[in-house]
């Protein structure tokens, strides 16, 4: 029972209590400071970013920018501001607020945002509804458009200037401009937000506030919607198996949409100081190995797609079509391990090698698991090793302590917002979700290089292209199948699924039917 | 009294040791396991080199490791155990928000064990071997096997999803308390985990009780009693259930320390923030501090456990408390 999102029909009703189930709470819960779905998740109907993604026009709906554009040479790019917006506390939101939050907070302290702002120098605000970008080197355009939703959630200045950003106190009571206002934070409990009077849109939010219920135990989050006693669980908080069931009572509805702009990518690891596997060859074999339909199937029960490479399939700005995948062949795999100077030994096996599947989802355990036998059938005898994000972390990305590993990277709409930094070399030990694979071409680096300062957008994207075709031909790391997430919810609840990144957007339109 | 008063002592002394091994294994055990308290939060949310050098310094994880255990070592003795690493807020303000929800779950639980671990014992062992105790018998066993997380879910599905009695978790109406009043409301979210926790536990008492209760029956005192012609429902009380209540209120003392740690699965499937979940959390953190404050206090809430249940011994049966020491 896949019900399309939307509304069906009627006239939003006013008022009424989301009840949303979280898994969790964020340590930090400042979106500026950390750009990462579990933040947005809460944060994001609070404090606004410039743009938001949109499935019309060009991609991108207003938030507090009303329109922006970028400088041929790549030096500045300007953007012009909502007026009448204020803060939740009544302060008046302005260009100050924007030059601030990109000098002091997305540059010098957000984990995505230090590098693509890495090269800003000044902002200036000529007057309170214009802020310009100003840029030490050229920095694409395309690349700040696309990093708009994500990366530039603006932050009250009066706020954080001169304090201690990274413990200012209002990084647990958020202060924004957003349709909703942060009201209260029971640790263990919940997030309740409620709504804002004086949002700028008349008659919006709809709701009167959310509630976020901690549920860390996924099979009480099915109970909680079977029960009424949350509406919503985003980010496949219940589990796959459990979906048909639930999908089957009365009241619940399953929607897929809504998470293309989030996509992850199942992608096997491969550490390349190990002798054997920096042998293009043996990588080909191990991909060769994996069948993604049945990875696809059996794994993600149909909710994903095979991968071709480091930029998915949705993003036609990017994704180069014409790469093939290198295609489920055990046999093929055998032939390549014999050429590679790895012949079956005692008990027909060939080498011996440790998987380490990240603990982030149920999905990378199981295809750990997976690997393991299907790497069996060509002759490589792998043990799985299981440990926790902390010890997978040191382990895959500062000690290097593994030879394959099953990670799952976000796309995050840009390649060079988190892409192509799995492939560059020469970054130091404990950069997590970065190349810490041993995997150094020349080549590559070129192209990426030459990738990050193009300033063209038809250049830069057929640069891109490039970057997928030499990623699938040295094949420094395996992509496997390209997934997102499902949100389950009540079928009072409407306007689910609006945007490409909803679950991590603003919510001003979702409203409860009585 | 005077036996009561030496139990007392004697417990306090020997609590300051156990508080400083205790607190030593927390650290030790973090300090063994792979990744820090840097590697978990970057788990979650990534960064560069130089992020990850700035946390670790912020946290005062860059020092080595000498520095560290001296650090450690001070922040216990000085009694102010600092910031949480993983939740960045003070061990004890996070601490004292968990713990009265555990003890709440504690003494649901506890309450459950006793109450139908007694009923069942002593309706078992009033007359052993009949069809009573073997229907008894048999269900305290299937109790006993039954993992307490599916217990947990099973009970969420029937009393909270299809007869809706219960709410499926946390631990407080959120917005305000239904009619009837707070207590009212959080004895509601108390009732099913406390059984879903105790459950175990009271058929363990049952079979215990049950057991000495069978071993009475055929003690020379017992026979006497029949003998000298008293009422068997006087002898089922008197002679044969007070003697095997002292194994069980022993077993109840051991099993506080279980209670405490075991009421993790519980707590996550009823979405109770306790001690528990934050043990977790803690461990998967790397949070040698906060680890350290929750280990330092089940270790005093089981310390106070047992001296109630000693004192309680003491008074069932006179002989304890005035022999050793």
């Amino acid at each position: 029972m896949l019900a399309a999102a939307g509304a069906r029909g009627q006239a939003p009703r006013r008022g009424g209590t989301l009840f949303v189930a979280a898994d969790g709470e964020p340590r930090n819960l400042n979106p500026a400071l950390v750009a990462s779905n579990g933040v947005f998740f809460v944060a994001s109907k609070v404090i606004e970013p410039l743009a938001e993604m949109s499935r019309d026009g060009d991609g991108l709906s207003p938030r507090l920018a009303t329109s922006w554009s970028g400088a041929a040479d790549g030096r500045s790019a300007t953007f012009r501001l909502r007026e009448g917006v204020s803060w939740h506390d009544g302060r008046p939101f302005g260009s100050g607020d924007v030059a601030f939050s990109a000098l002091e907070v997305w540059r010098k302290l957000q984990n995505l945002g230090r590098a693509v702002f890495r090269d800003l120098e000044a902002v200036e605000t000529p007057d309170p509804a214009t802020a310009i970008f100003r840029f030490s080197a050229p920095t694409p355009f395309q690349l700040l458009r696309n990093a708009l939703p994500a990366l530039t959630s603006v932050l009250p200045r009066h706020l954080y200037e001169g304090t201690d950003i990274v413990a200012n106190p209002a990084n647990r009571t958020l202060v924004g401009t957003g349709p909703f206002r942060f009201a209260e934070h029971r640790p263990g409990e919940y997030y309740r937000l409620e709504r804002n009077p004086a949002y700028r849109e008349a008659g919006r939010p709809y709701l009167d506030s959310i509630v976020y219920r901690v549920l860390p135990d996924r099979a009480a989050v099915a109970a909680a919607l079977e029960a009424n006693q949350v509406q919503l669980s985003a980010f496949s908080a219940v589990p796959l198996a459990d979906l048909a069931r639930i999908a089957a009572v009365p009241g619940i509805v399953v929607i897929p949409q809504g998470y293309e702009g989030i996509t992850y990518q199942l992608v096997v690891e491969v550490n390349h100081r190990r002798r054997e596997l920096a042998d293009s060859r043996v990588r080909r074999a191990i991909a060769h190995a994996i069948d993604p339909r049945f990875v696809v199937d059996a794994i993600f029960l149909g909710h994903a797609r095979a991968s071709n490479g480091p930029v998915p399939r949705w993003d036609a700005q990017f994704h180069a079509a014409d790469v093939a995948t290198p295609g489920f062949d055990p046999a093929r795999a055998n032939a390549l391990l014999d050429e590679a100077g790895l012949p079956r030994g005692a008990g027909g096996m060939r080498l011996r090698l440790r998987i380490l599947p990240a603990p982030w989802f149920e999905q990378t355990r199981q295809m750990g698991d997976y690997l393991r036998q299907a790497l069996r059938a060509v002759g490589i005898d792998a043990q799985v090793v299981a440990n926790d994000s902390a010890a997978h972390t040191r382990a895959v990305y500062t000690t290097h302590d593994f030879d394959l590993a099953i990670g799952s990277p976000v796309y995050r709409n840009d390649p060079g917002i988190s892409t192509a930094i799995l492939y560059e070399s020469g970054l130091p030990a404990g950069v997590p979700f970065s190349n810490q694979y041993g995997y150094a071409s020349a080549e590559m680096d070129a192209l990426l290089g030459r990738a990050a300062r193009s300033i063209d957008a038809a250049e830069r994207s057929a640069l891109y292209r490039d970057f997928q075709r030499l990623a699938a031909r040295d094949l420094p790391i395996i992509h496997v199948a390209e997934f997102s997430f499902l949100t389950v919810a009540r079928d009072s609840l409407r306007n689910v699924a609006g945007n490409p990144r909803w679950a991590t957007s603003h919510w001003d339109d979702a409203w409860l039917a009585g | 009294m005077r036996g009561a008063l030496r139990i007392v002592a004697r417990r306090c002394a020997s609590a300051v040791p156990t508080i400083l091994v205790v607190a030593l294994a927390a650290f030790a055990l973090l300090e063994a396991a792979p990744g820090d308290a840097v590697d978990a939060y970057l788990a979650q949310v990534g960064g560069d080199a130089g992020f990850a050098a700035e946390l670790r310094a912020r946290l005062g994880l860059a020092d080595s490791l000498p520095g560290r255990l001296a650090a450690f070592l001070g922040r216990l003795a000085s009694l102010d155990l600092g910031m949480s690493a993983a939740l960045a807020r003070p061990v004890v303000d996070v601490i004292a928000e968990r713990l009265p929800n555990t003890l709440l779950l504690m003494a649901g639980a506890a309450g459950v064990a006793a109450g139908l671990g007694v009923a069942i014992g002593l309706l078992s062992g009033a007359r052993p071997g009949g069809a009573r105790d073997a229907l008894l018998s048999t269900g305290a066993l299937a109790l006993l096997a039954m993992p307490n997380f599916w217990l947990a879910l099973v009970l969420v599905l029937i009393f909270a999803v299809q007869l809706g009695w219960f709410p499926t978790g946390g631990i407080r109406t959120i917005g305000g308390a239904p009619p009837g009043g707070a207590a009212l409301d959080a004895l509601r979210h108390l009732v099913l985990p406390s059984i879903a926790l105790g459950a175990g536990y009271a058929a363990m008492f049952a079979r215990t009780l049950r057991a000495g209760m069978v071993e009475a029956w055929s003690a020379d005192h017992v026979r006497a009693a029949h003998a000298r012609g008293l009422r068997r429902r006087a002898i089922v009380w008197r002679a044969v259930a007070r003697p095997a209540l002292v194994p069980v209120l022993v077993l109840l003392g051991q099993h506080v320390g279980t209670l405490v740690g075991g009421s993790v699965v519980v707590e996550t499937v009823f979405a109770v923030p306790g001690m528990g979940r934050l043990a977790f959390e803690a461990v998967t953190g790397r949070d040698a501090l906060l680890l350290a404050g929750i280990l330092l206090c089940a270790t005093c809430v089981v310390l106070v456990a047992n001296l109630l249940v000693d004192l309680a011994l003491a008074r069932l049966d006179p002989r304890i408390g005035q022999s050793d020491g």
